[in-house]
């Protein structure tokens, strides 16, 4: 494989690699499958039935049902396919990606209204700048 | 023949057509955003462009992982509109220019730029926003749309670099089609931000404006910034600013910047948006 030291040196970002798609591919799919209205009824109605359907690892459907997506992430979720869950839940963009910085939705709020998080410690662990 | 008249980037954050689909453009929050696109809105009514040539990523919505082009191009009569998890906006259907797009798929694959080749798909909010931005609310769409997604979700996406290029290569395919047609390349996507993780709702202004000053005078240097660059410094979906080298790469050399506008935020993301003329 290729050497991802520089991908996996940004601060709390997760790249979205080949290889994550391969791993992420049935839960990523599970997401897709919410587009349509008739499987978001019946993923509402009962979610652990309905991811049962799906090939998935328990780790992924624990992250779906918990809404965890940091966790979603971590097993080979995209965050464009996680979309779908958040959108199934009526959640906006913005409460989603709130929920993976440990901020209330109302700090984040805040923060994007000041100008957002600065890149200032942000850019490389290894670097620490 | 036609004629490329101009060159449009903006932002397409979903949020933007939410708050237009539901009437909260007037909003204390919405509004300084909305009223950065008035000059650009009465601007294309006068330039009236028959087809924009639109540069936009599909954000899971057409292409699942299961198949996942890196450029592919529509050519399709029109498309639909996506249900990206709350139905779809409801807005006109898009309407293709499929002859066009045809002639424009043939010369850049003999241009040695491999295309996927759309006959049907759906368009998410990265086609339909910039639609939103700059025509407001129609009945229909006062323009054909010859789409060209680039994917921009999973790593590598294409390099800078490819991207100016394929530019070029439309710039040659779009003025050697036979019809007196008016067209327009957008990019679109961007700016810095990123959606995912501890570090969401990363913002740098800095980059963003360098970026934009680059773009108009010097795209052949910023072309060169690599990924690692994009990920750290805007955010890892700032990386979709690639698509607006490729409408840069379009206009040819020299541009003139018409319009700027800048705005942080819209959700997460930092909104960015120029209209250049090509001059020669």
């Amino acid at each position: 494989m290729n050497d991802h030291e520089e991908l996996d040196d940004i601060p709390g970002t997760t790249v979205f690699t080949t290889e994550r798609s391969r791993q992420g591919f049935q839960l990523n799919q599970f997401c897709m499958s919410l587009m349509k209205e008739e499987n978001r009824e019946r993923f509402r109605l009962d979610e652990r039935a309905y991811l049962d359907e799906w090939p998935m690892t328990e780790a992924q459907k624990q992250a779906v049902l918990a809404r965890d997506y940091n966790a979603a992430i971590a097993q080979g979720g995209n965050i464009y396919f996680l979309a779908k869950i958040f959108a199934t839940d009526g959640q906006s963009f913005q409460q989603a990606a709130a929920s993976m910085t440990g901020m209330s939705s109302d700090e984040y709020a805040q923060m994007m209204l000041s100008g957002g998080r600065s890149p200032e410690g942000q850019r490389s662990i290894k670097e620490g700048r | 023949m036609a004629r490329i008249t101009a060159g449009v980037a903006t932002s397409h954050v979903p949020a933007i057509g939410a708050a237009l689909d539901f009437g909260k453009s007037g909003s204390d929050y919405w509004q300084p955003l909305f009223d950065g696109y008035d000059w650009s809105k009465e601007w294309i009514k006068k330039e009236k462009p028959d087809v924009v040539v639109l540069i936009y990523n599909d954000h899971a919505s057409a292409f699942s992982l299961a198949v996942l082009p890196t450029f592919a191009i529509g050519c399709a009569e029109s498309y639909a509109i996506a249900d990206e998890g709350f139905g779809p906006r409801p807005v006109p259907v898009v309407l293709g220019h499929a002859d066009l797009a045809c002639h424009i798929t043939e010369s850049l694959i003999l241009d040695e730029f491999d295309m996927t080749i759309i006959n049907e798909m759906t368009v998410d909010h990265g086609l339909t926003v910039p639609l939103s931005l700059m025509f407001g609310q129609p009945e229909a769409w006062p323009v054909k749309v010859v789409p060209i997604a680039v994917n921009v979700v999973e790593y590598p996406q294409p390099t800078g670099n490819r991207c100016f290029e394929l530019g070029k290569a439309l710039r040659k395919a779009i003025r050697s089609y036979d019809e007196d047609l008016n067209v327009q390349v957008w990019g679109t996507g961007g700016m810095s931000h990123q959606l995912q993780g501890p570090r969401a709702g990363l913002i740098n202004s800095e980059f963003d404006h360098e970026f934009l000053d680059q773009l108009v005078q010097d795209p052949d240097t910023l072309k060169k910034v690599p990924h690692i660059e994009y990920l750290r410094e805007a955010g890892s979906e700032g990386i979709e600013m690639i698509m607006w080298l490729i409408m840069r790469g379009a206009l040819g050399k020299k541009v003139k910047e018409l319009y700027r506008f800048y705005h942080v935020p819209a959700s997460n993301t930092a909104v960015g948006h120029l209209i250049l003329k090509p001059t020669k």
